[in-house]
C-alpha cells in the first residue's frame, strides 16, 4: 500500500504551526484522534464540526487544500472497503435507488469513513508542518522508548538509501521491458527484494561500525534539547481541547 | 616500546567470520604510548578485520587485545571504545549527523559529556584540524578532503588514547595529503596507520608492521623493511615507480 | 491490512493498544538480550527495508494486490523481539507520516502485523531449522516456510480483532474468507521474497542472519606456517546461552497457543466457506469480497467461483498450518529433549 510514500511530505513553511515544537504537535494531534474515534457515530454535525478544526489549522499552516487532498488518497483502499459495507452487512435494509442496502453497513460505512478521514487529514497535518528529525525529537521527548526512537531514525536514514536503490533498479528492470503483471513475475521482484537488501544491508553496516566506533551504544547522544513553554503547550492542544467540547456535546445531545 | 603499559597489545588474535572465511591466525604484536606504526599488507591480509578487533567491534575468536592495560572484553566495551578512535576510509561512513558540529560531538555526547564542555571538545577538535569554520555545514557539501579531516575531528574529539586510520590517504589530492600529514604529525597520540600508500607510512611512521596472509610476517624500521626487497615481494607489496626508500632522508 | 481509525471499536482498539504496548515493552528486554549494540542500526535498516518493500504491491489475482507485511523477515534476520520492534515502528511511521493505518488504531496493527506475523514466523522458523539438516539451505527454507504461515496468520489475527470488536456488522465467515483467501496468496509471495531475501544475505553475509546462529566452526592458528587448531574456542557467553534458550522457549510457548488458535480456526473457515456457499443462492450480492489492500478491491472478483477458490484456499491453509505449526512443534520438543539428554552442548550455539 504504497501510493502515498513517494510523496515528499514535508512542506517548508515558517508559519505558527511549523513553529511549535513537535512533540506538543504530536501529542495534539493523537489526543485528537482519540477524541474523533470516541464520539459517537450518529452525531454527523461533530464530524463537520472536526473537520472545520482541521480547516483552520490547516489555514494557520498554510497549508493548501489541494496538497491536503492529494494526500488522503492513501485511504482509498478503506473508501473501497466501506463502500462495500451497506451491501455485505447484516441486519435491518432499506431500499436506496433500487438497491437493498443494509442499515448497519451504511452506519458502519459512515463511521469509517468519517473517523478514518478525519485521522488521516490529521497526520497528514502533521507530517506537512513538520521535519523528519524533529518529529524523532518530538517522540524522543515523550519518552517513546530510545531503542524505537532509535530503530525509527536508522530506518528513515536508511529509507534514502533503499529508495534511490529501489529506484535506480526499478528503471533498469523496466528499461528492459519488465512491468510486474501478475504472479509470474513474482520471482523477478522478489529477486529485487533480495538484491536491494544486500546493497542497502552492507552500505548500513559501514556506517554502524563507525557509530559503533565512536561510542554509540544503543541510544543517540541529545546534542540539542528541544523544550516548550507553557503557551506552546496551549497553542497545541487547543485543537483537541476544541474538539474534546465538541465530543462532549455530541455524547450529550 | 618505552612505555610501562603498551598503548596497544595484539596476542594471538585469530578470527574467522561466520561464512568460514578465516582472516587472522595469531596475530602478535605491541605499540607503545606515543608511537607511530604504519600497518601494512596486500589486499586481503586482514588489515581491516584486524582493525574491527582493535574496538571490540569483532570479537568472538581466539587471542586478546589490551589498549593501555585495558582487555577488550564486554565489561571494559564503552571505555575501550572512548580510548581508540578509529577513522575509516570513506569518511562518508564516518560522517551521518547532519551538521559537521554534530558530527563532531556524536562521539564525547555519547560518552556523556554536555554543555560547555561538549562544546570545547568540538571547537579544539576542529580546530586541530582547521576545520572550525565549518561547524555548521553539512558534511556532505564538503570537499573529499575536508570530509576526511573532519572524520578525524570526530575521533580526536572523543580524545583517544591510539589513534587508527585505515587508508587516510586514499583519494586525496597532493595537498589534502600533505595538510592531513601535517595535522598527524602535529597530534599528540599512538597512531596506527593502515595503508597500502608506501611513501605515505615512510613518511609518517618511524616503525612498520607488515601483516600477510593473516600473520605478522615483519616488524622493524619503515626504511629498513621497504628496503628489503625480497621482503617487499613475498608480500605482495610494491612501491611506486621510481621510489626509493633508502634516498628518502626522514623527518619523523 | 492497514486499519484506519474508527474501523475497530475503542475498547477493543483500546484492549489491544494494550496487548501492543506489552509485546513491545517484553520485546524492548528481549532485544537487549538479543543482540546487543548492533541492534538499532541493524534493526533499524531492517524496518527501512520492510518500509520499502511494502511498496512493492504484488499483483494478487483478479486485479487485485496486497503488500509484504515483513513480519517473517525480521524476526529471522534480526531475532523475534527485535523483529517486533522493526514491524511496530514501521506501522507507527506509516501512521504518524504517511496516515497509513490510524493512529488510534496503532494498537490493532502492532498485534496484527507485528506480533502476530514475528511470533508465528519465528516459531516456526525456530521449529524448522531444528529439525532440518544444519545446512544454509534449510535456512532459506525454513523462511520460505515460516513466512508463508505467517500472513494467513495475521489475516486470522485481523479477523478475530474484527469479530470482537469491528464497528460494522459484516458476516464474520465473510470477513475470514475474503482475508484468509487473499492473504494465502500474499503469503506465497512474501515467502518467495523473504526466502530469497534471506538466502542472498545468508550466501554473502551469514553473520548478519540471526536466524542462522550457529553455523560456525573451529579456528585455526597459523604457527611457523603451519595451521594447527585453536586451543578449545571460547564458549558463548553465558548469559546469551541462556537468552538464548528463553527466547527458545517462549517461542515454543507461543507457537503451542497459536497452533491453539489456528486450529480453531482451521475448523471455522470451512464451516464459513460452506456458510457462504449456502448462503450464495439467496445472497449473489455478497458475492464481493473486501480486500482492503488495493484500490481495486472488489471491482475485481467477478463471480462465484473466485469465492470459491479463495475460501478453498482458505481451508486447506488453515489445515495446513496445524499440521506443519503442530509437528514442527512437536518434532522441535522431541529433537530439543533427546539432544538435551544426550548432551547438552550439542545444542549449545555459539554467537
Amino acid at each position: 500500500m504504497g501510493a502515498g510514500h513517494a510523496h515528499r511530505l514535508y512542506r517548508h513553511g515558517h508559519s505558527p504551526v511549523h513553529t511549535l515544537p513537535p512533540h506538543t504537535k504530536l501529542a495534539a494531534c493523537f489526543a485528537f484522534v482519540v477524541v474523533v474515534v470516541s464520539t459517537p457515530r450518529e452525531a454527523m454535525w461533530a464530524f463537520a464540526l472536526y473537520a472545520v478544526l482541521l480547516a483552520a489549522v490547516a489555514y494557520a499552516a498554510r497549508v493548501p487544500a489541494g496538497f491536503l487532498l492529494k494526500r488522503l488518497l492513501i485511504e482509498i483502499p478503506f473508501v473501497a472497503f466501506a463502500v462495500l459495507m451497506p451491501f455485505v452487512a447484516e441486519g435491518e435494509r432499506v431500499d436506496v435507488l433500487g438497491l437493498s442496502l443494509s442499515v448497519n453497513g451504511l452506519w458502519g460505512a459512515w463511521n469509517v469513513l468519517a473517523k478514518g478521514t478525519l485521522g488521516v487529514a490529521a497526520s497528514v497535518l502533521l507530517a506537512s508542518t513538520t521535519e523528519l528529525r524533529e518529529l524523532l525529537l518530538g517522540l524522543q521527548r515523550l519518552k517513546l522508548p530510545p531503542l524505537l526512537v532509535q530503530i525509527a531514525s536508522f530506518m528513515i536514514r536508511y529509507g534514502d538509501v533503499i529508495t534511490d536503490e529501489m529506484r535506480r533498479m526499478r528503471i533498469a528492470r523496466e528499461s528492459r521491458g519488465f512491468e510486474a503483471r501478475g504472479v509470474r513475475h513474482w520471482g523477478v521482484l522478489a529477486k529485487s527484494a533480495g538484491a536491494l537488501f544486500i546493497r542497502s544491508y552492507e552500505r548500513g553496516e559501514r556506517v554502524h561500525l563507525a557509530m559503533v566506533s565512536r561510542g554509540y551504544a544503543g541510544s543517540m547522544p541529545v546534542i540539542d534539547e528541544v523544550t516548550a513553554s507553557r503557551a506552546q503547550w496551549s497553542h497545541a492542544l487547543a485543537l483537541p481541547f476544541a474538539a474534546l467540547v465538541v465530543c462532549l456535546l455530541g455524547w450529550t445531545l | 616500546m618505552d612505555a610501562v603499559t603498551a598503548s596497544l597489545e595484539v596476542s594471538g588474535l585469530a578470527f574467522a567470520y561466520p561464512d568460514g572465511h578465516q582472516a587472522l591466525f595469531g596475530v602478535d604484536f605491541r605499540i607503545g604510548r606515543g608511537e607511530r606504526v604504519a600497518l601494512l599488507g596486500p589486499n586481503g591480509a586482514g588489515k581491516t578485520t584486524l582493525v574491527l578487533h582493535l574496538n571490540g567491534i569483532l570479537t568472538g575468536g581466539a587471542g586478546t587485545v589490551t589498549v593501555a592495560g585495558l582487555p577488550v572484553d564486554k565489561r571494559n566495551m564503552a571505555e575501550i571504545r572512548r580510548k581508540v578512535g578509529i577513522v575509516f576510509q570513506d569518511p562518508d561512513d564516518q560522517l551521518f549527523m547532519p551538521t559537521v558540529r554534530e558530527d563532531v560531538a556524536f562521539g564525547p555526547a555519547a560518552a556523556g559529556i554536555k554543555g560547555a564542555e561538549l562544546e570545547e571538545r568540538v571547537r579544539t577538535a576542529l580546530e586541530l584540524v582547521g576545520m572550525a569554520a565549518f561547524a555548521d555545514r553539512p558534511p556532505h557539501h564538503l570537499s573529499f578532503g575536508q570530509r576526511r579531516r573532519v572524520a578525524v575531528a570526530t575521533v580526536l574529539a572523543m580524545e583517544p588514547e591510539i589513534l587508527v586510520l585505515d587508508e587516510p590517504s586514499s583519494n586525496l589530492d597532493p595537498a589534502s595529503r600533505r595538510e592531513l600529514a601535517d595535522i598527524l604529525r602535529s597530534l599528540d597520540v599512538t597512531v596506527l596507520m593502515v595503508t597500502h600508500d608506501l611513501p605515505y607510512a615512510l613518511e609518517l611512521c618511524p616503525r612498520a608492521l607488515v601483516l600477510s596472509e593473516g600473520v605478522i610476517a615483519a616488524d622493524g624500521r619503515t626504511g629498513e623493511l621497504l628496503g628489503d626487497d625480497e621482503l617487499m615481494r613475498t608480500h605482495r607489496l610494491e612501491l611506486p615507480f621510481g621510489f626509493d626508500p633508502r634516498s628518502v632522508t626522514m623527518g619523523a | 491490512m492497514h486499519v484506519p481509525d474508527g474501523f475497530i471499536n475503542a475498547p477493543v482498539s483500546a484492549v489491544t493498544g494494550v496487548v501492543a504496548a506489552g509485546a513491545v515493552a517484553v520485546s524492548l528486554r528481549g532485544a537487549r538480550r538479543e543482540l546487543d549494540e548492533r541492534t538499532a542500526p541493524l534493526a533499524g535498516l531492517v524496518a527501512a527495508f520492510i518500509f520499502a518493500v511494502q511498496m512493492l504491491n504484488f499483483p494478487v489475482a483478479a486485479g487485485t494486490s496486497g503488500h509484504l507485511l515483513g513480519g517473517a523477515l525480521a524476526a529471522i534476520l534480526v531475532g523475534p523481539f527485535t523483529g517486533v520492534l522493526c514491524v511496530s515502528v514501521v506501522l507507527l511511521m506509516q501512521g504518524i507520516l504517511f496516515a497509513d493505518g490510524g493512529l488510534t488504531a496503532l494498537g490493532v496493527n502492532i498485534t496484527d502485523m507485528a506480533i502476530v506475523t514475528t511470533v508465528v514466523s519465528y516459531a516456526a522458523f525456530r521449529g524448522l531449522v531444528k529439525v532440518l539438516p544444519r545446512k544454509r539451505r534449510s535456512v532459506t527454507v525454513a523462511a520460505f516456510v515460516s513466512a508463508l504461515l505467517s500472513v494467513p496468520a495475521a489475516a486470522v489475527a485481523f479477523t478475530l480483532i474484527y469479530a470482537v470488536g469491528g464497528t460494522t456488522d459484516v458476516p464474520i465467515a465473510k470477513v475470514a474468507t475474503a482475508m484468509i483467501g487473499v492473504h494465502v496468496l500474499i503469503g506465497i509471495g512474501e515467502a518467495a521474497i523473504t526466502a530469497l531475501t534471506v538466502g542472498a544475505v545468508i550466501a554473502v553475509r551469514p553473520d548478519l542472519v540471526h536466524g542462522a546462529r550457529g553455523l560456525q566452526q573451529r579456528l585455526r592458528l597459523r604457527v611457523n606456517g603451519e595451521l594447527v587448531d585453536a586451543p578449545a574456542a571460547t564458549p558463548a557467553p553465558a548469559a546469551a546461552r541462556s537468552s538464548h534458550r528463553k527466547v527458545w522457549i517462549t517461542g515454543l510457548v507461543t507457537s503451542l497457543v497459536l497452533a491453539g488458535f489456528v486450529s480453531f480456526y482451521a475448523s471455522a473457515s470451512p464451516d464459513g466457506l460452506e456458510k457462504v456457499a449456502k448462503d450464495k443462492g439467496i445472497d449473489t450480492r455478497t458475492e464481493k469480497h473486501a480486500t482492503e489492500d488495493s484500490p481495486l478491491a472488489g471491482y475485481g472478483v467477478k463471480d462465484v467461483s473466485d469465492a470459491r477458490i479463495s475460501g478453498g484456499l482458505a481451508g486447506v491453509i488453515g489445515v495446513g498450518v496445524t499440521v506443519v505449526a503442530g509437528s514442527a512443534v512437536f518434532w522441535a520438543v522431541r529433537r530439543r529433549r533427546t539432544s538435551d539428554g544426550v548432551s547438552p552442548s550439542s545444542t549449545s550455539q555459539v554467537a
